[in-house]
């Protein structure tokens, strides 16, 4: 029996190269990655680790550390906690801290600065870090004691995962993106539809998906509960690499025999642009019906390591060009990285935001999760290009979060009410 | 161990009901306590006291979504000992097990309620139920996991290892 790319990525990182869907191991760790949520903890864990012992960390290369959430720093407490970030970095010599300037939505960052690679083992202290199984490479999310034991001692365990396969056939309908495969997907298993799973994609339309598509679509495969979401590295995959300079890495596919849990397939010819309904991300409903409930919007928000692309900006540029944000509505646009904010702004993206009477921030993960930049008053709904609309996660209690792709979300801002550029 | 039960049956409850993200610019345990559950139930802490529960109930999922540290860490500074749920989400699963919080896959959440006096005995893999003299069977806990949860976690068990190297 065959093994699957996720199987064999794992059983790579360990000592006796051994391994099979079930059983625990103790991998060898690639890159670790930790925020300024999630990285004071761990570090903390990391020293007492340490202490009493000639230990230091396991190898100060393979840390980054991306203050991304709270920063700017939005009050002393948030100040305080990049500041052990920062005192850390400096300690043992981590060439991959990025300041706040340099710093960006960490999951756009690390594949733009060519620290992941195919083939690699990645772990970082935030669920969304299984955006790079993208790039074919093993990448979960952990917890802070993880982090700081692997940054100890280079190891973590596993449970070697079971695969889905997702196989997309047919063809992509206009206005429908990578964003809308995954809500699809979520809609139909489910929250917890691949708990404790890998979720891998695959089929004709992965195999023409661009890599920001791509990265969307393993960013939330964490939504269904998944371990990792991947996809089998290809020609798109090595022309990304090969633009942000990565040389080294080990492409590995799944065997056509390998073993999975299930094979689920869906026939895109039928799938519209998609808006998860709150609280969950499994809430979905087609364009076409929410657009009759002409559901009025108080913020929208196009960004976050989801859609914050240079190409998620192209589209909700090319929709927002001579056209005003409603003006019962504030609408927030953030690039993921200090990169794509100049490279936006080259080609014009920044002016056309500007002048349609949108804001554009600094990339920060802020109003995802509620922290700032970005806050809702009670009874307030927000229509985000985000990952998670559960209850109160954008501020008040009483407020909603619509999720769907920048497109929707850019259409949905002219119109005050969640709409689709088709009907504009 | 023993314990009182306070019960929340539904399900998906994430970790932003856990502990909101407005509360994450700190993370010293007392503080991560106090807003525990917090947007869940705000009556969360009294009704806890008043029944003197330390062992949580809830409904499928639990845990989901973040993988804020942050989430296992205030249940645990707000005295709960053990959650019991009939899936948890896997970095919440991880998180807890790592910093030594004892979690249940237990399907059958209907039989137990608020304020139910519980006896787990993870030796013989089971749960009896005081309040209705019932008993139950779980699942057994791999070895793996018994092993870092009996050193008292992740930490205590990566430094016998580095010290055993």
């Amino acid at each position: 029996m065959g093994l699957t790319i996720t199987e064999k990525i794992l059983r790579e990182h360990t000592q006796d190269k051994k391994g099979v869907a079930g059983e625990f191991i103790l991998a060898d760790i690639d890159k670790c990655l930790a925020n300024d949520i999630t990285a004071p903890i761990a570090i903390k864990i990391f020293e007492e680790i340490i202490k009493g012992t000639e230990k230091t960390l396991f190898n100060s290369e393979s840390i980054i550390l991306t203050p991304d959430h709270f920063t700017p720093n939005k009050d002393v407490e948030s100040a305080e906690q990049c500041k052990i970030l920062k005192t850390f970095a400096h300690k043992y010599n981590i060439s991959n801290y990025f300041e706040t300037g340099r710093v960006g939505i960490e999951h756009c960052l690390i594949p733009e600065k060519g620290l992941v690679a195919p083939g690699d083992l990645f772990i970082g202290a935030d669920s969304h870090t299984c955006t790079y199984g993208a790039l074919g490479a093993f990448a979960t999310g952990v917890g802070s004691t993880d982090l700081g034991v692997a940054i100890a001692t280079g190891k973590c365990w596993f449970k070697i995962p079971e695969t889905i396969k997702f196989i997309y056939s047919g063809k992509l309908n206009k206005w429908v993106s990578g964003k809308d495969l995954i809500l699809y997907t979520i809609g139909q298993i489910g929250v917890d539809g691949a708990t404790y799973k890998a979720m891998e994609f695959t089929g004709e339309i992965i195999q023409n998906l661009s890599m920001a598509n791509r990265f969307t679509m393993c960013n939330m495969a964490i939504e269904a509960g998944a371990k990792n979401g991947i996809i089998v590295p290809d020609k798109t995959t090595e022309s990304y690499l090969h633009k942000s300079g990565i040389k080294n890495y080990k492409m590995y596919e799944s065997d056509f025999d390998a073993e999975y849990e299930d094979i689920i397939e869906f026939d895109c010819n039928s799938i519209e642009p998609q808006v998860a309904y709150p609280h969950l991300p499994e809430n979905t409903k087609p364009i076409s019906e929410v657009y009759n409930e002409k559901i009025h919007i108080d913020q929208i928000i196009i960004g976050s390591c989801t859609n914050g692309r240079l190409e998620d900006l192209r589209i909700a540029a090319s929709i927002l060009k001579n056209h005003n944000i409603n003006s019962n509505l504030r609408c927030i646009i953030i690039p993921c990285t200090q990169d794509i904010y100049l490279k936006a702004l080259r080609k014009g993206y920044i002016e056309v935001f500007l002048k349609s009477g949108a804001i554009v921030s600094t990339p920060t993960c802020g109003p995802c999760l509620g922290g700032h930049m970005g806050i809702l008053a009670a009874k307030e709904k927000a229509l985000s290009t985000t990952n998670r609309n559960f209850l109160g996660r954008m501020g008040h209690i009483e407020s909603e979060i619509y999720l769907s792709n920048p497109a929707i979300a850019a259409a949905s801002a002219i119109s005050g009410y969640i709409t689709s550029p088709a009907y504009i | 161990m023993n314990g009182v039960i306070i019960k929340y049956s539904q399900n998906n409850i994430n970790t932003d009901l856990i502990i909101p993200a407005r509360y994450l610019n700190k993370s010293d345990p007392e503080h991560l306590a106090k807003h525990c559950l917090e947007d869940l139930d705000s009556k969360f802490h009294k009704k806890k006291k008043a029944i003197n529960a330390n062992i949580l109930v809830a409904g499928s999922n639990f845990g989901s979504g973040s993988s804020r540290e942050q989430a296992p860490l205030s249940l645990k500074a707000a005295g709960i000992k053990c959650i019991i749920a009939p899936s948890f989400a896997r970095i919440f699963f991880r998180n807890s097990i790592n910093i030594g919080l004892l979690i249940i896959e237990f399907e059958d959440i209907a039989k137990f309620s608020n304020g139910d006096n519980i006896e787990i005995k993870l030796k013989r893999s089971m749960i009896k139920n005081y309040s209705t003299g019932n008993k139950f069977k779980i699942k057994r806990i791999p070895s793996f996991l018994t092993e870092i949860i009996s050193a008292g976690g992740l930490v205590n068990f990566a430094r016998k290892k580095i010290l055993e190297n």
